[in-house]
């Protein structure tokens, strides 16, 4: 994986794909995207990135442990489902705020879960395939 | 009634919290808990009186119908008091007799889970909640059992016991669930209301085996019954608390509370009767061939939760008054008993009934107490136990049927239970001080102190039985659904049949006391029946379980992932191949299916070829990327066939595999041939018939007409219910939002499960 090519093409596409994977997270709800496809798409950014640079850069360009994503990811999607008891209402019922946006649609509960869904799979495919590198 | 029932759950959750340091208040601060809720309790006494009953709901999941209602009536209210009273006893009892343990701070911890289910269990009203409180006491019970757990024996029997409550625990679900689809409710006080509708339903015996044997595993009844003395293994607290005051009983609780429900009728009361009748005969002959205090007190138990069992199957107003009084005398000899032997146990480090003498000498006030407690069970006159024992023969003896058989059994019982008291309370503290006593002295005033609290009881209830007869037990036959009845209790009944029968229940007993002394030889001698007892049974079909899921597995998960692709392979291509050939009428409509296109017959082009890439290819890495164009190749279809979201999913996935199997497959040895032709034969026979199998399949779909009303309703509530568009997306996040978060947690666990995998050194002297 030495090839210069790989190398510079990894580097730009790091931001690029993860721009495109927080633009597939957002529009999710209105076409085709989410949450799910949305955190492969950026755990793959950064598998590309292992691959060209080793897995020790990529791992100091994270800092943290990927792993830590999954609880954070775990909390967003447990907050968005226990916000409308605030409200007296059933665990997960839809709580939306203010117009659309545009691109993004309704802002509400559903937006939050999807961005806990998005934590949880990059945490969960980044632990999975840097542990089994490590090891290998 | 909730914060009563969770605040035993609350404090076990904050005591492993705690520091070191804070341990040695643990005890005291904990025996507070009972202490205040048996005051609670006893506060609210005067709102039982006369059937009334307390009822508290609060919304769980209205749409099942399991709701956290609470319900206390005369019957709960007795258990709550003993669970709680008693509880504060062993509590403060244990403080002491654990002094330093360094696990003291879990078993505090387990005892008051314990006390906060067992109390969730009688003040339950909605029969799921029951049975969640229920497990929860035999999960509870299971860590009391297996405290000692550095000791197999320990170990084992808090296995078997875990095994057969929480088996009957199960097979009780499936009645509950059972009644709730007969009645169309699970609320015992609306079941209570229409007991008609289950006595009447088809499958009425059917809802009264499964209850029943919920119950008999709980409460030890023969065949179920071996798992108690076992129990015995835990600390002397437990044994005490646990397996004779107040768990054992939640089967008898449970019995009891299902009387106006699905009670008086043949089935229900014969079945009681007999049941009831073999386990309280065979368990206090079984006491007399003991030895060691706490089996005879074991046996002694079982044989009391026969009594129990034997007086709610004989149902009338007198039987049922014996059975809620004999609760009570009970729960006060018997644990007063357990707690003495833990004394003894203590102080002479044995409990061999034949080795111990004269305690009395010794540690008069344990002394007195055990008196009190092994008069109260033989039934003397101006003790508890007489009027409960009075009150039975009183039951037995007017019976329309069977009346000489049944009375003379329970003659019998009453005998051989007089002797197991008295061995355990009497015997220990009597006669010359032997080898084994002679070291012993006077405990701290926590382990005697709570002995001495419950023989004044039982000698006060027994003197002045008003204390509790309207306040206490008259309510718990009200609650039982019996209209009420005049003033029964009194020490004086005048000459009548039944005081006979006391009288030669009193004169043989103490008879055999003085002659029958209790020895090895004679357990010995009943070690040869051993073999066609009910526990070698059940403990044989358990071992022949065992073997047969051994085998099962080594056969079907032996490991090798390509036996475990052709099991499912094959077993799948029998049933659909059955299915195809044997119902369906093979029918093609080729006017159905839509035009080919060139893209089309290109991308299955692509994938014919992968296939036999990967089939032939010499190299992993070819393979590899055969595969992964297969896959492309399949979003390329999902793509033609407008489903963008898998196409996506697929996409991101396949090349997740692809970089996977790159990883671990560059490690591994060169790709060699290890499997012989005939075996390569066979696979591609197999995966060729499951393939040919699955394409008709696939096209057998067209035929059938298609329901759409779910994939409409998606479609068209989408955005009014949930803001979007995407319903691939709505209903991911919003329709069955708690799916996807359940399958999120599952997708950490397998994260986790990887990364531990991987990083587990099972070899500590290599360092990494």
């Amino acid at each position: 994986m030495k090839s210069i090519i790989f190398k510079t093409s990894a580097k730009y596409l790091l931001p690029v794909l993860m721009l495109f994977s927080v633009f597939m997270l957002l529009r999710g709800h209105y076409l085709p995207g989410g949450g799910f496809v949305g955190g492969l798409m950026a755990a793959l950014a950064f598998i590309l990135h292992s691959f060209a640079f080793g897995l020790e850069e990529t791992k100091k360009m994270i800092v943290v442990h990927p792993g830590l994503l999954m609880p954070i990811g775990l909390f967003f999607a447990l907050m968005a489902g226990i916000a409308p008891w605030v409200f007296q209402e059933p665990f997960m019922t839809g709580l939306w705020y203010g117009e659309p946006l545009r691109m993004v649609g309704m802002v509400g509960t559903a937006l939050l879960f999807d961005i806990g869904v998005y934590f949880v799979v990059i945490g969960s495919v980044l632990t999975v395939m840097f542990s089994i590198r490590e090891i290998i | 009634m909730l914060l009563a029932v969770l605040s035993g759950f609350i404090f076990a959750l904050l005591v492993p919290l705690l520091s070191k340091f804070a341990l040695r208040a643990i005890p005291s601060l904990l025996s507070a808990v009972p202490i205040l809720l048996f005051l609670y309790f006893i506060s609210q006494l005067s709102s039982i009186r006369e059937g009334q009953f307390l009822l508290e709901k609060i919304s769980w999941i209205p749409q099942l119908g399991i709701n956290l209602s609470f319900r206390l009536d005369g019957l709960s209210m007795l258990f709550s008091l003993m669970i709680t009273g008693i509880g504060a006893l062993v509590f403060v009892y244990t403080s002491y007799y654990l002094k330093g343990h360094p696990y003291l701070d879990r078993f505090y911890g387990y005892l008051s889970m314990f006390m906060a289910s067992m109390l969730g269990v009688v003040l339950s009203d909605n029969l799921i909640t029951l049975f969640i409180f229920w497990e929860l006491t035999s999960i509870s019970s299971f860590f009391l059992i297996g405290f000692n757990n550095e000791e197999e024996s320990s170990r084992k029997s808090a296995m078997v016991a875990l095994g057969i409550t929480g088996f009957g625990g199960l097979v009780m679900l499936a009645g509950f669930v059972w009644i709730g689809s007969a009645a169309g409710t699970y609320s015992l006080t609306e079941l209570m209301t229409q007991p008609e509708v289950l006595t009447g339903n088809s499958g009425y015996v059917w809802i009264l085996v499964l209850v029943f044997i919920g119950a008999f595993t709980k409460s030890a009844q023969f065949p179920f019954h071996f798992w108690l003395p076992g129990a015995m293994k835990a600390p002397t607290p437990v044994s005490t608390y646990l397996h004779s005051a107040t768990m054992v009983k939640a089967g008898v609780f449970l019995l009891a509370r299902f009387t106006p429900i699905l009670g008086n009728t043949p089935e229900w009361n014969w079945t009681l009767t007999i049941v009831g009748a073999i386990t309280m005969t065979y368990a206090a002959i079984h006491a007399l061939f003991r030895t060691d205090l706490k089996s005879i007190l074991a046996f002694s138990t079982i044989s009391a939760l026969g009594i129990l069992v034997f007086l709610i199957g004989l149902g009338t107003e007198e039987a049922l008054l014996g059975a809620g009084l004999f609760i009570l005398t009970h729960a006060l000899y018997k644990a007063a008993l357990f707690l003495i032997t833990g004394i003894i146990d203590h102080e002479t480090g044995s409990r061999d009934v034949s080795r111990i003498a004269g305690l009395q000498h010794k540690m008069m006030p344990v002394a007195v107490a055990g008196y009190i407690a092994a008069l109260s069970s033989a039934g003397v006159p101006f003790f508890l136990g007489f009027l409960s024992k009075e009150v039975m023969y009183e039951a037995v003896f007017h019976l329309p049927q069977a009346a000489l058989i049944l009375t003379i059994l329970a003659v019998l019982t009453k005998i051989c239970l007089l002797v197991a008291g008295f061995w355990a309370g009497i015997k220990p503290f009597t006669g010359k001080i032997t080898a084994v006593s002679e070291n012993a002295k006077l405990p701290s005033p926590r382990l005697w102190v709570p002995t001495i609290i419950l023989g004044a009881l039982s000698v006060s209830f027994g003197i002045f039985p008003a204390l509790i007869e309207k306040s206490l037990i008259l309510p718990v036959l009200s609650s039982m659904m019996v209209g009420p009845i005049d003033s029964y209790l009194a020490l004086w009944h005048g000459f009548n049949w039944v005081l006979l029968l006391s009288v030669l229940t009193l004169l043989i007993g103490t008879a055999i006391y003085f002659s029958w002394r209790p020895s090895e030889v004679k357990f010995e001698k009943t070690l040869r029946f051993e073999s066609f007892a009910p526990e070698q049974i059940i403990k044989g079909l358990g071992r022949s379980s065992q073997v047969f899921a051994k085998r099962w597995t080594a056969f079907f998960q032996n490991g090798y992932l390509r036996n475990y692709v052709i099991t499912i392979l094959i077993f799948l291509s029998v049933l659909v191949a059955y299915r195809l050939f044997s119902g369906v009428y093979l029918y093609l409509d080729w006017n159905q299916i839509s035009e080919i296109t060139p893209s089309e017959i290109i991308v299955v082009f692509l994938m014919v070829i992968s296939i036999f890439f990967v089939i032939l290819s010499k190299t992993r890495t070819a393979v590899i990327v055969s595969l992964g164009v297969i896959g492309f190749a399949n979003c390329l279809f999902f793509l033609y066939y407008s489903a963008p979201d898998l196409a996506m999913t697929q996409f991101s996935i396949d090349t997740l595999t692809v970089l996977l199997f790159m990883l671990v497959l560059f490690k591994l040895p060169p790709n060699k041939t290890f499997s012989s032709k005939r075996i390569r034969l066979r696979d591609s026979f197999i995966s060729l018939v499951f393939g040919a199998l699955i394409a008709i399949l696939t096209l057998e779909v067209f035929e059938e007409p298609t329901m759409k009303e779910v994939s409409e309703y998606y479609a068209d509530n989408a955005y009014i219910l949930a803001k979007g568009r995407n319903v691939v997306n709505v209903i991911l996040v919003d329709y069955r939002g708690f799916d996807t978060m359940v399958e999120t947690v599952v997708l950490v666990i397998a994260a986790i499960g990887v990364f531990s995998l991987m990083h587990l050194n099972l070899n500590p002297f290599k360092k990494d």
